[in-house]
């Protein structure tokens, strides 16, 4: 099976739905012309021409809404944001329009849309470009949240979003585009709202999604050479949730750390928390740990940056909390 | 260079050539928009109603004129003014109260209430309440147009007050660049709630901000439903002729108060007086008799308006209330 990248990976979801189907258009800041920032959309301007690979001008909250009129009268627009910080600044569009119109006009119009592009704590470039915005998203009835981790399920994840009939908020992994991961190269799409164990365990279940999955990984093979065997849980999806995946896995091995690089305070990961609480008590042998990012805006300094963000070592320490080891 | 086609500062009066065949329906609408709004506050009154409930009286000849220039296909977008828009573009009277007050059978199911009309039968794309954030909304349907070739037109409509925020020049800046085919309408009823326009801008023409977009843009007064249908309907073409959008700003003024809860604090009794002097309706009664209307036959519409009015009402009161919220989250 060949190994391509995350970015390659999601590049190829577009050209395959673009080919599928001509209401599919791409619309964001130098998409076109100038690649992608990230170079997710090489290739795309020559094969589909300017009419379907749409420059814009920097206007997040002007596009994102184009896409949500285009999206309402039949068009299957991706909005790309060059990174989800500056989705800030067209939250509007997607909180108040993208999330609403389905229920505001009780049934009778709907939005198939998909706004991505890259998320979370990138490299040393400052808190106002260094965030992790999934729990705002998470957050809001009406909307989706793909969080993909490798590169075989951006693949699979970006096409299923694009059919989907609902807005999608389809957060990449900004320090994943260069991974890599066997892809196949038939068709296949993976649903929403479907988790997947990325490592199987039967000591302590660990919850993570996008980047978070490879640290948790890392963290495993540390603890497997101390005979703790981690469950590596990857949502994929923070809305709809796979609770149940969740829940199976903690009944399993009765110990739950979730780890997520956003916030603590009313992070993501409170909601994981209070599932597991709720569905699988009495299967709990120690309390729930989180492992968050600090409770601060990301400092630019690289051994601050690396000390606010969870890093293998926090994982393991919180592994251990749980198992009454530390 | 793109010159802009530049209609504007024209609050000309010039008289617009009128038959009884093209302005009796309109007349009929804005009588039945006027009735029906006067029904909705009274039932607010009387604690049927709840929420915010804008009405759009004084101002009816600008949907209904604008509305009259449009093909049944054509897109409407507005604000969360929008009974005078909903009943311009074909809903019925019927279906809007009752979603006024929440019932099962109104337009969107109880689901939006008055600031969210919607209608998939008859294109009508909201009914919007962050203002200025359903400008870029209305840019979108004007491109799905473009990208398809569905000579479609989308007219979208704001208030003078939208014209601050982002949503209202980011949708402007787009069109212009990509020339989509929408007609932006800035109903301008000068006061933003209590702000009046020299408080909150400081050019108080808002059609020259297309001039910075290279749009084509128009100005005049909004109490003659025949100048506005006649106005917006250049523009119309323009927009389906050659995708060029318009920025169009039709003076005009409310009587009532922002919403029901504002007592109109801000302005003089004498200077709404003086407005009313200029009610659309009034205009338009006054020009079907002077060019030959008999009185017996505006008498008999006029009944006909009650009546719709009346029986609307007796439905939206005799209706089930709404009951299900739960399937319009996700689509299936
Ligand atoms: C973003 C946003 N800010 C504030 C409000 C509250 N608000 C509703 S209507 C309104 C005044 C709008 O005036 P204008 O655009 O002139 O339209 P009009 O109501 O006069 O038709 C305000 C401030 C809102 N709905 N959305």
């Amino acid at each position: 099976m060949p190994v391509i990248s995350y970015r390659e990976a999601l590049n190829q979801a577009m050209v395959e739905e673009m080919d599928r189907d001509p209401d599919v258009f791409i619309m964001g800041e130098e998409v076109g012309h100038y690649q992608g920032a990230y170079k997710v959309t090489q290739g795309l301007l020559q094969r589909f021409s300017e009419r379907r690979v749409v420059d814009t001008p920097i206007a997040e909250m002007g596009f994102a809404g184009i896409g949500v009129g285009a999206a309402m009268v039949g068009l299957r627009p991706i909005i790309e944001f060059m990174t989800f910080n500056f989705s800030l600044v067209a939250i509007d569009q997607i909180v108040s329009n993208a999330a609403k119109i389905y229920q505001m006009s009780g049934g009778q119009f709907w939005v198939p849309i998909v706004f991505r592009g890259p998320s979370g704590p990138a490299v040393q470039v400052g808190s106002q470009h260094s965030q992790a915005l999934e729990s705002f998203y998470a957050h809001v009835p009406g909307l989706k949240v793909v969080m993909p981790s490798t590169a075989y399920d951006a693949k699979g994840l970006l096409k299923t979003a694009i059919r989907d009939d609902n807005p999608v908020v389809f957060m990449e992994g900004e320090t994943l585009y260069g991974t890599t991961w066997e892809v196949p190269e038939d068709e296949y799409l993976l649903p929403l709202g479907k988790g997947d164990i990325k490592r199987e365990g039967s000591h302590v279940t660990l919850v993570a999604w996008s980047k978070m999955v490879w640290t948790c990984l890392d963290a495993a093979k540390v603890l497997a050479e101390e005979g703790i065997e981690a469950e590596v849980v990857d949502p994929r999806t923070l809305r709809p949730l796979d609770t149940p995946l969740i829940v199976e896995s903690v009944k399993k091995t009765g110990r739950c750390v979730i780890v997520e690089v956003g916030w603590p305070h009313a992070g993501f990961g409170a909601e994981v928390a209070y599932q597991v609480q709720q569905h699988a008590l009495d299967f709990l042998d120690a309390p729930i740990e989180r492992v968050c990012s600090d409770d601060v805006p990301m400092p630019y300094a690289k051994n601050l940056e690396i000390e606010v963000q969870p890093q293998v070592e926090d994982v393991i320490a919180a592994v251990k909390r749980a198992l009454y080891l530390a | 260079m793109r010159m802009p086609k530049d209609a504007g500062d024209a609050l000309d009066d010039e008289p617009v050539p009128a038959t009884i065949e093209e302005l009796q329906p309109l007349y009929r609408q804005m009588l039945a928009i006027r009735r029906m709004e006067e029904a909705s506050a009274k039932a607010y009154s009387q604690g049927k109603i709840g929420g915010f409930l804008h009405l759009i009286i004084g101002q009816e000849a600008v949907c209904v004129g604008a509305t009259a220039a449009l093909r049944p296909d054509d897109y409407v977008v507005a604000t969360y003014r929008d009974h005078g828009h909903a009943y311009a573009k074909g809903m019925t009277a019927r279906s809007m109260l009752a979603e006024l007050y929440g019932k099962k059978t109104g337009l969107v199911k109880g689901l939006g209430g008055s600031m969210h009309f919607f209608s998939r039968e008859h294109n009508f794309l909201g009914g919007h309440g962050i203002v200025g954030g359903h400008v870029p909304i209305a840019a979108g349907a004007a491109f799905a147009s473009k990208y398809r070739g569905d000579g479609r037109v989308t007219l979208c409509f704001f208030g003078e007050g939208a014209s601050t925020i982002g949503g209202f020049a980011e949708g402007l800046a787009l069109a212009g660049l990509w020339k989509l085919p929408v007609v932006l309408i800035c109903e301008n009823n000068q006061y933003s709630m209590g702000t009046p326009m020299y408080r909150s801008l400081a050019v108080e023409d808002v059609s020259m901000r297309a001039l910075a977009h290279g749009m084509a843009r128009d100005r005049f007064d909004g109490d003659d439903v025949l100048k506005v249908k006649q106005r917006i309907a250049i523009a119309v073409e323009r927009a389906r002729e050659t995708n060029e959008p318009t920025l169009v700003e039709v003076v005009t003024y409310r009587f009532r108060g922002h919403s029901m809860s504002d007592p109109g604090l801000y302005r003089t009794k004498e200077e709404v007086e003086e407005w009313k002097r200029r009610d659309p309706l009034g205009r338009a009664r006054s020009l079907l008799v002077e060019l030959g209307a008999a009185e017996a036959d505006l008498h008999a519409l006029e009944d006909d308006v009650k009546a719709e009015i009346a029986d609307a009402v007796g439905f939206a009161e005799s209706s089930p209330v709404a009951d299900e919220y739960l399937p319009y989250v996700i689509k299936e």
